[in-house]
């Protein structure tokens, strides 16, 4: 199919949208008036990247994961600490967020994928929350008040400076294609095939002879990874870190953009984060209430647009 | 350390636990019958208590008000049953989890355009307010025996209601297979919406009880909430002993972990840190229990027979 | 769908307005939903009651408001500085009652080159070692309050204290407050989870066992009638007397009024600014503040109505021109204008060296319930971090 003719799908096009908005930002808006939209839109694609993750777990693996925003706070108080203590270079503060997230996913994974269904859902959460109240009485480093980073991960080189807002920028969209790319090679590959099997049928596959716990915490873990990264982004770009990045209701609110781009689809997390924010946003500044519509619109999306707006757009274009 | 600390600490944590146990009762029953997770439980203790405390104030006596917010709330919760949470019940869980978060949002910010941001402050009868001794050189509040009390007469009336009476037969009945039970005639549709009400009434009960000592606010049950959804999987869904012992159980964890662990921790860390970390930590002790539990009966510690 | 995008970039350009063209834009920052809305709207009261009072002019030029809500949160508040420094272009800043969420959100204004105004958070590291010359605070540094406090209490031969508060940037100052100028022994010590924790049994609890000869706490917005809810209940009213600072106030009061909880009354704290203090413009402002809302101001308000009156000063100072950065912050340095609280002079630190009075709970004239003034418990006092701060 060429790609012309993938466009024509309307979900497809919706998507080739997103990004082109994502890629021409820093450009297009300061032109049209409208600067701030560059750091909401780096914002956005930060949230893309750990949705991206979380439907690997989620849409494709079956796996609900309501304690998923924990990988964001791991990657971000790994910059927010280091550089407490003085330590600013890029590599390290990285490898401790990569590192972090990995041992955390890999005992969370241990313990959580021993259970199924609601139950999975609550230990899930309930992890969290253990990491989640960690940070709150971390007095020292900011405990509720969350904690001032200072200075950008520094990479010492001389050509890559993330203290250009440009760089940051690209740098977060970079990692978000790369996200993406990740995700449909694990999904289309042999690994990404026992994952969707097993949740369509847990028992046959293992019935097969396949050993699905493995491959689901392999899954959990490259999960908690890919949104750690996304955590050591977000610190550089907020310069700052706090709990309540990784409270149950940024939890709750990631496996929404999940649902509402369209569950496993690979670019349903990127276009859901995109609409979840823009509504948010562009609602809160309507009226302080905004809640009142926002929670209801939520409740439709779920009741009526179970596919998400992939599902959607795809279901019109089924139409014609 | 004396004994009067450690008495009245346990019983502060008896009393938390109260509270969970009426919020967990109520969803575990739902849960367990209707296999609905309703995250917009915590909506519901928020509900009973402004609903209850306007109640309180509009007729000047605070009993009054918990009798007529029991209607109320009954009336309010098969409201909210027929209209938004029907057509969750062919859902899977994730429609369900997603939906209630969407109404928990819905009823935060509904509750603040009627009652306005500041909450509702509900004033005991002098009668209730102030202590009482109650032997071995203690003197404990009023209120918090009264709680107490209240909380052990409910699970005694739900241990009567589900154990020996006609309803409840059916509610065991719908939890051990709604299938069968349709089958053999029961309105399911009518039973569900009566379960519901029950549990809205519990969480109502729970969530006005507690606003004399905290104040009624805006998001008052979404921490609770979370402690419910604990305990009733630590005590294994659809049971109400269970959620009563695991109720129990993490009040009591919490609250004399909050009062202890900070002494506990004096021997190990700076008076600073064991001072900030105590209480923190003390709310991880809950979750750490709940793992711990979960790794060995992931099912909980009681679970309901036969459950599907 | 592309035309649907299209069209609402037109709009959001439409929405974000011509800049104004020869007028001031401030942004206040306060807190407009969560419970703690209450004090929020008492400082939105307060400043829409100074922009009717100036008339909506400063040195002859027209000013606005824009007003940001915090929602009571750090990151939110800090996203919502940005919001109006970045978007809206605002010339000034002002507000923030969290100590938590002006922290994170200074480094925004102030990394803009922006004047900042803070309206009542109070952190010690924006008066020590974090002080700014673009930032300024007409309120109080949070430890100066509890000093006071601690002092009010020597005075008052109390020889051990319970201390209960949050555990945030303000509650830490506000014990930290108390503990430098009490004389007597501390025997115990409670920070508690905020804002979550809103049951002290535990904690009072331990009170009644260490028998102090009085609790002092701090709980701001509406944890403080459930906190003093819990003490009498706990039965400490009569047996371990109550000292707080910023608990209660012209906003919790009314709610103790209508629960009849009296045991309020007679309570003693300590504050910079008192309702009855006896100057011109605290008379004007607390008259029509009155007369506009039907209610009493609270010392939030009084500090909101000063920030802008403090503001207007200094853009007469610089006759209107405020892109003279500099003269700007030496006027504000300068302080020259009719607070409510009398007159009083800016530190090297920018923060506010002041008197501080002894509040008692009363009931008025009208049989309000309020606060009355009292002797000065110190006078012309500076916070302990100005020797902190190089400017």
């Amino acid at each position: 199919m060429s790609a012309l003719t993938c466009l024509r799908n309307p979900a497809n096009a919706f998507t080739a949208l997103v990004l082109l908005v994502f890629a021409t930002g820093p450009v297009v808006m300061p032109l049209i008036g409208e600067p701030f939209y560059v750091i909401v839109f780096a914002r956005i694609m930060v949230w893309a990247i750990a949705a991206v993750s979380l439907n690997l777990i989620m849409g494709y693996g079956g796996l609900i994961s309501f304690g998923h925003a924990v990988y964001l706070g791991l990657g971000g108080y790994a910059v927010g600490i280091l550089a407490f203590h003085g330590v600013t270079s890029g590599w390290a503060q990285l490898a401790v967020a990569i590192g972090a997230s990995a041992a955390v996913a890999l005992v969370f994974g241990a313990i959580s994928l021993r259970t199924r269904g609601v139950y999975f859902i609550m230990i899930t959460l309930a992890l969290a929350q253990m990491i989640y109240f960690l940070a709150v009485s971390a007095e020292q480093y900011g405990s509720d008040d969350g904690l001032n980073i200072l200075s950008r991960s520094d990479f010492g080189l001389a050509f890559y400076d993330l203290n250009d807002q440009a760089t940051l920028y690209y740098t977060v969209f970079a990692v978000l294609l790369a996200s993406v790319g990740v995700s449909a090679r694990l999904v289309g590959s042999r690994f990404g095939a026992v994952l969707r099997a097993a949740k369509s049928n847990d028992t046959r596959v293992q019935a097969v002879g396949v050993a699905t716990y493995r491959y689901r915490l392999t899954a959990f873990v490259i999960a908690g990874v890919m949104c750690g990264i996304a955590g050591f982004l977000q610190a550089n770009l907020e310069s700052f870190v706090s709990p309540d990045m990784m409270s149950w209701p940024r939890a709750g609110e990631l496996i929404f953009m999940v649902v509402l781009g369209g569950m496993s689809t690979l670019f349903g997390p990127v276009t859901g984060a995109f609409v979840f924010l823009m509504v948010s946003d562009t609602l809160a500044e309507w009226t302080i209430h905004w809640h009142i519509i926002f929670g209801p619109l939520l409740v439709l999306v779920v009741l009526f647009a179970r596919g998400g707006i992939a599902g959607l757009l795809n279901r019109k274009s089924a139409n014609g | 350390m004396d004994h009067v600390l450690l008495i009245e600490q346990f019983l502060n944590g008896f009393q938390l636990g109260i509270i969970l146990f009426l919020m967990a009762a109520g969803l575990t029953l739902v849960f367990g019958i209707m296999d609905l997770v309703n995250l917009a439980h915590g909506s519901l203790f928020m509900i009973g208590a402004f609903v209850g405390g306007t109640l309180a104030l509009l007729t000047g006596s605070f009993i009054l008000g918990v009798i007529l917010m029991i209607p109320a709330m009954l009336v309010i919760g098969i409201a909210i049953e027929m209209t938004a949470l029907r057509t969750l019940y062919a859902r899977d869980h994730l429609d369900q989890v997603l939906a209630t978060f969407g109404l928990i949002l819905f009823f935060n910010e509904a509750t603040r355009l009627i009652w306005g941001p500041e909450g509702l402050v509900v004033p005991l009868p002098a009668f209730l307010d102030g202590s009482v001794e109650i032997g071995l050189g203690i003197t404990y509040p009023v209120y918090r025996i009264v709680i107490i009390a209240v909380g052990l007469a409910v699970a005694l009336g739900l241990y009567i209601l589900v154990g020996r009476t006609r309803i409840g037969m059916l509610i065991r009945a719908g939890a051990s297979n709604r299938t069968m039970a349709g089958a053999l005639g029961v309105n399911i549709p009518k039973l569900f919406s009566i379960v519901f009400g029950i549990g809205a009434v519990l969480a109502g009960l729970a969530g006005l009880i507690i606003t004399p000592i905290t104040q009624a606010q805006i998001g008052m049950g979404e921490d609770v909430l979370i402690l419910a959804f604990v305990v009733i999987v630590i005590g294994g869904i659809g049971s109400i002993r269970g959620a009563f012992i695991a109720a129990i159980v993490t009040g009591v964890i919490d609250t004399m972990g909050r009062s202890f662990l900070d002494v506990l921790l004096l021997l190990f860390l700076p008076a600073n840190a064991a001072e900030s970390a105590g209480p923190a930590l003390s709310s991880m002790l809950i979750y750490i229990l709940m793992a711990a539990i979960l790794f060995f009966k992931p099912q909980g510690l009681f679970p309901p027979k036969g459950a599907q | 769908m592309l035309r649907k995008l299209l069209g609402s970039a037109a709009v959001l350009t439409l929405l974000a307005g011509p800049a104004a063209a020869d007028g001031i834009k401030i942004g206040f920052v306060t807190t407009l939903t969560t419970p703690a809305a209450v004090i929020g709207k008492d400082m939105r009261d307060a400043v829409d009651l100074a922009v009717e009072t100036l008339g909506g002019k400063m040195a002859g030029k027209d000013f606005e408001i824009v007003y940001a809500d915090d929602e009571f949160n750090s990151q939110k508040g800090k996203q919502a500085t940005e919001r109006i420094v970045l978007r809206e272009n605002v010339d000034i800043v002002a507000g923030y009652i969290w100590s938590n969420v002006l922290l994170a959100s200074a480094p925004v204004v102030l990394g803009a080159d922006k004047i900042l105004i803070s309206a009542n958070a109070g952190p010690s590291p924006l008066a020590g070692a974090q002080c700014n010359k673009n930032f300024f605070n007409i309120a109080w540094q949070n430890d100066q309050t509890p000093m006071a406090l601690g002092e009010l209490l020597n005075q008052q031969g109390v020889k051990s204290l319970y201390l209960i508060a949050p555990n945030y940037a303000a509650g830490q100052n506000m014990v930290a407050g108390v503990e430098r100028t009490f004389k007597g022994e501390i025997v115990g010590k409670d920070m508690t989870v905020w804002p979550s924790q809103r049951d002290w049994s535990a904690e009072l609890t331990k009170v009644k066992a260490a028998k102090p000869e009085g609790i002092f706490t701090f709980y701001p917005g509406p944890a403080g009638p459930a906190f003093i809810k819990q003490y009498q209940q706990a039965g400490l009213e009569g047996e371990v007397p109550l000292y707080s600072v910023y608990t209660l106030d012209a906003i919790s009061l009314p709610l103790f009024q209508k629960a009849n909880m009296e045991t309020v009354l007679g309570t003693k704290m300590t504050q910079f600014w008192v309702q009855d203090l006896d100057f011109p413009a605290n008379k004007k402002f607390v008259a029509d503040f009155r007369a506009k809302y039907g209610r009493y101001p609270s010392f939030y308000a009084a500090q909101a109505y000063d920030s802008i009156m403090y503001i207007a000063s200094a853009v007469e100072a610089v006759g209107g021109d405020i892109s003279d950065t500099d003269g700007m912050r030496a006027a504000l340095e300068k302080a020259d204008f009719d607070s409510v609280r009398g007159p009083f002079k800016m530190g090297n630190n920018h923060h506010p060296i002041q008197n501080f009075y002894e509040r008692t709970v009363v009931k008025d004239a009208d049989d309000n319930w309020t606060t009355a003034v009292g002797r000065t418990v110190l006078k012309d006092h500076q916070d302990p971090y100005a020797s902190q701060c190089k400017m």
